[in-house]
């Protein structure tokens, strides 16, 4: 974009979004160190779609940011004009809770929406860490984000059920509907699921919603290496035990599993015994409190501007000890101290590697994902966070395989003129 | 390519005996599930393996000829509904469960694999495979993937879509992809695993299906409530829902219906104006105590009988007597029209209501058994082809239910897919803009519209590619993968 059309073009989305809703972009509006040049926060659908299709026009590279909780997914843009937040379009369409059903504006902060179900006993079954710093469902959608319940309620794929996007050119499209069975149509609910902003704006999103448990109850145990931790998953993952969540809490030194028992009170106590007694044999079984399942919880993002390198490890359920082990071979031989949390039913870890230079964590990375992509077909090593010295050598998301033309073809229908988050997604597309 | 040449190449590739050329042949493969619909293919090919698929459709992209990939034919929207000029690819000797893998709770198989066989091969593990759809006898798990097949089960455990995890897929220019993690979950990039499930075949063939298994409940319980009339089911339906469980299945059928059936196979249901069949499943402390709840709340709801199964084989007995619904009509009625449709849970009251008046309207009797707890509804419109008019009125009087469901809130199909029967009313439910934008997806995966042609869309979008003969795109030769 010419720099001498930056005044004409505020002029422009002014008009479009509303004086108030526009501005110049500051530094704080920055992706890896790339600044925008404005931010513009639509208020309704209409707006969005023409502002969508007045920037695509102008070449203006888009960034879509919902409460900006993850911006450090993905590679660095390679441009970057116009943030397009959803700040104003927040609200809840449509709920009718006899429906178990959602309808809501991308904006809103899962937060919000969850403070509301659950004034009717109901709840998204979606708990991504960033919750708590205010992620709003449309990022939430966007980066296919998940936290440790997927292991009963799946993740973003699993829960929605309808979506509305905006496309570059200002087409407003929707797909789904607010009926949790319907087969009609291709459903874009799910290629937009994980999209990273790479093919339009979503504007909405309808989900189906559960039924909010009545009883809780954490156990942990500490197994005494990463192979009984591996056994002790494999044991309540094969038993009939229906556990909400199963984390691995895992340092130099060792660390914690806990599973998460959800329900009514009388199916919660009875669970509690069968999973303590699978899992006495690997230590003493406690019953946490909330406050410190709180605390354990799920990985907090690390600081902004810190060294820590987050990487998400997808390999096989039942390989969560080899992983383990790769994982804390690699900090080791690099002289990093690991932070490791994971989805341990569910084949997901989040490792976090820091205390080194750039080339152990560069080192590091690059170990982890060759030794997960060789060892377990279909898995991946994708970079979370990372200074930005780092993203900058390594690739965020490691290679996109045989699908790789076929995701190109995808962006290149979608997004014709490569204006949406360009340089971001995988492949660097 | 003439037909000779065609048939010659086919056969060099699976051999003479994998090659259906003659016209009597042919006609056995003219319809799918939807027998209103029927048209003879040019040929019918039956590979036996992945390597065969793809060599099959590389020569159809090359000449150019469109193909549709059939499993067991079972559907009920005409989506294998085979196209005059084009090759059926029948996947039905595909049928091999490749590997079985307890640990990871997964199982990897090829397409023509019948779903019922996933859930015995591993049984005596404690395992199962959880979409259950009424024809999972014989439908295969290609075609349950192409439609996204539900189930009566799938009000708890999901669709077909949340249990495939991974699927190799031969597209439509020949080239092989592999979607989805498969063992590994949340694979990067855009969800094409998600969006190719459901797509009804028109955006390519998976040869090789990875599976989730889920393991058996400690506990099922099933009950058989009768009710005065479908109202009164209803109440207990959003009672349970209501009161926050979960049941692995609550079905409704009213007293049409419960007479085919037990005209059909006598499972013994009570003469009710509707009866519900409930089944929880899950720990045994949990579904004995929700199972009480359930009890008391069909009882509140003034149901006039309710039957708790003892033991397996009077459950089995109550399912038989939902899972003849369909087949059962055809006892009361010389024949009968199958609708899908969805309504928001909390409207079903109203639309049965406005069902049951349109019936009334075209003087013809229709038949209700749906999956209650999610809002799908399957109406069966009788009528007596023998006389003039009827199927013709048969089929508008089940148009006109599945605009109610729109009207209310809905879908145009809940399970059966749209295909080629209700392709037609599609802008009923989207926009052109949304039906533009679904065809984008086509467009990146199958530009030259050769995967199943003419279903799911009343219009075919453009895709903009260069005019003449059909060739491999610059990009694909020049091994686009390696730079990607």
């Amino acid at each position: 974009m010419a720099a001498t059309g930056t005044n004409v073009h505020v002029g422009q989305i002014r008009s479009i979004v509303g004086d108030a809703n526009a501005r110049e972009a500051t530094e704080n509006d920055a992706i890896d160190g790339v600044a925008p040049h404005f931010v513009a926060e639509p208020e309704s659908v209409e707006d969005l779609s023409r502002l969508m299709s007045f920037a695509s026009g102008e070449g203006l590279a888009i960034a879509p940011r919902g409460a900006g909780t993850k911006l450090s997914i993905g590679n660095p843009p390679s441009e970057l004009d116009l943030v397009v937040g959803t700040a104003n379009l927040g609200g809840i369409i449509e709920y009718v809770p006899g429906d178990q059903v959602v309808r809501v504006e991308a904006g809103i902060s899962l937060e919000d929406l969850q403070e509301r179900l659950e004034s009717e006993d109901q709840m998204l079954g979606l708990d991504p860490p960033e919750k708590r710093a205010g992620a709003t469902v449309g990022g939430i959608v966007a980066t296919n984000s998940s936290g440790p319940r997927r292991l009963r309620y799946g993740t973003v794929r699993d829960l929605i059920i309808g979506i509305t996007v905006v496309l570059p050119d200002g087409t407003v499209a929707k797909a789904g509907s607010k009926v949790v069975k319907n087969v009609a149509g291709y459903d874009l609910s799910k290629l937009f699921t994980g999209s990273v902003g790479s093919a339009g704006v979503i504007a909405q999103a309808n989900f189906r919603l559960h039924p909010l448990p009545e009883a809780a109850r954490t156990l942990a145990v500490e197994p005494g290496g990463t192979r009984e931790a591996g056994e002790a998953a494999q044991a309540v993952m094969h038993s009939q035990a229906e556990p909400s969540a199963m984390e691995l809490h895992w340092s130099a030194d060792g660390g914690t599993l806990t599973v998460l028992l959800e329900g009514i009170e009388a199916g919660v106590s009875a669970q509690s015994e069968t999973v303590t007694e699978l899992l006495s044999s690997f230590g003493e079984v406690r019953t946490l409190t909330s406050e410190e399942a709180d605390a354990l919880g799920p990985q907090e993002p690390p600081q902004v501007g810190g060294d820590e390198v987050v990487l998400k490890v997808s390999a096989y359920p039942a390989a969560l000890s080899e992983v383990l082990d790769l994982v804390l071979g690699a900090a080791q031989r690099g002289g990093l101290w690991p932070r490791i949390t994971g989805h341990a039913g569910s084949g997901v870890l989040f490792a976090g590697l820091s205390g080194g230079a750039e080339e152990a964590l560069v080192g590091a990375v690059e170990e982890v994902r060759g030794a997960v992509l060789r060892g377990y077909p279909g898995g991946s090593v994708v970079v979370h966070e990372a200074p930005l010295a780092v993203k900058q050598r390594v690739e965020a998301w490691g290679p996109a395989g045989d699908k790789g033309p076929l995701i190109r073809r995808v962006k290149e229908r979608f997004d014709p003129g490569g204006t949406m988050n360009p340089g971001r997604f995988i492949g660097g597309l | 390519m003439e037909r000779e040449k065609l048939i010659e190449t086919m056969e060099s590739i699976l051999g003479p005996q994998g090659v259906v050329s003659e016209r009597e042949q042919l006609r056995t493969y003219e319809c799918d599930g939807l027998m209103n619909y029927r048209v003879i293919p040019e040929l019918v090919v039956l590979p036996e393996n992945a390597e065969q698929v793809q060599r099959i459709v590389a020569v159809l992209y090359d000449e150019g000829v469109p193909f549709v990939a059939r499993g067991s034919g079972t559907g009920l929207s005409g989506g294998a509904l085979p196209v005059a000029s084009g090759v059926l690819i029948v996947l039905a000797r595909m049928r091999k469960i490749l590997e079985v893998d307890i640990p990871n709770q997964r199982v990897v198989v090829e397409p023509g694999v019948i779903n019922l066989w996933v859930s015995q091969e591993v049984a005596d593990e404690g395992y199962y495979y959880a979409p259950d759809p009424a024809s999972q006898v014989v439908s295969s798990i290609g075609g349950n993937l192409a439609e996204n097949s539900g189930g009566v089960h799938c009000l708890k455990y999901g669709f077909t879509t949340n249990h495939v995890l991974g699927a190799e897929v031969v597209l439509a220019d020949g080239s092989v992809v592999h979607l989805g993690g498969g063992k590994a979950p949340d694979s990067p990039g855009y969800d094409l695993l998600g969006s190719f499930v459901g797509s009804e075949g028109t955006l390519g063939i998976a040869t090789r299906i990875t599976l989730r298994l889920c393991r058996k409940p400690e506990s099922v319980r099933t009950l058989l409530a009768a009710f005065e009339d479908t109202e009164g089911a209803g109440g207990a339906v959003s009672g349970i829902i209501g009161s926050g469980i979960v049941p692995a299945a609550i079905e409704m059928m009213d007293s049409l219906c419960i007479q085919a059936v037990e005209t059909a196979v006598a499972p013994g249901f009570p003469d009710a104006g509707a009866v519900l069949i409930v089944e929880l499943d899950g720990p045994e402390a949990e579904v004995e105590q929700q199972f009480r709840q359930t009890i008391e709340i069909c009882e509140a709801n003034d149901a006039s009988e309710v039957r708790v199964a003892e033991d397996d084989e009077e459950r089995a007995l109550f399912w038989k007597g939902r899972k003849a619904a369909f087949a059962a009509m055809g006892r009361i009625s010389n024949d009968y029209y199958v609708q899908d449709g969805v309504v928001p849970r909390t409207e079903l009251p109203a639309v049965l209501k406005k069902i049951s008046d349109l019936g009334a309207q075209y003087g013809m009797r229709v038949a209700n058994v749906f999956h209650a707890g999610d809002g799908n509804l399957h109406p069966l419109v009788l009528y007596d082809n023998a006389v003039e008019g009827e199927a013709e009125k048969a089929e508008d009087l089940a148009g006109d239910i599945v605009f109610v469901c729109l009207e209310h809130g809905g879908s145009l199909t809940g399970e059966h897919g749209i295909g080629e029967d209700k392709k037609k009313y599609m802008p009923k439910m989207f926009t052109s803009e949304d039906m533009d934008t679904m065809q984008l997806l086509r467009c990146a995966f199958d530009p030259h519209g050769l995967s199943n042609p003419g279903k799911l869309f009343p219009t075919p979008r453009l895709c903009g590619e260069r005019p003449g003969p059909y060739q491999m795109h610059p990009v694909q030769k020049a091994g686009l993968a390696e730079n990607f």
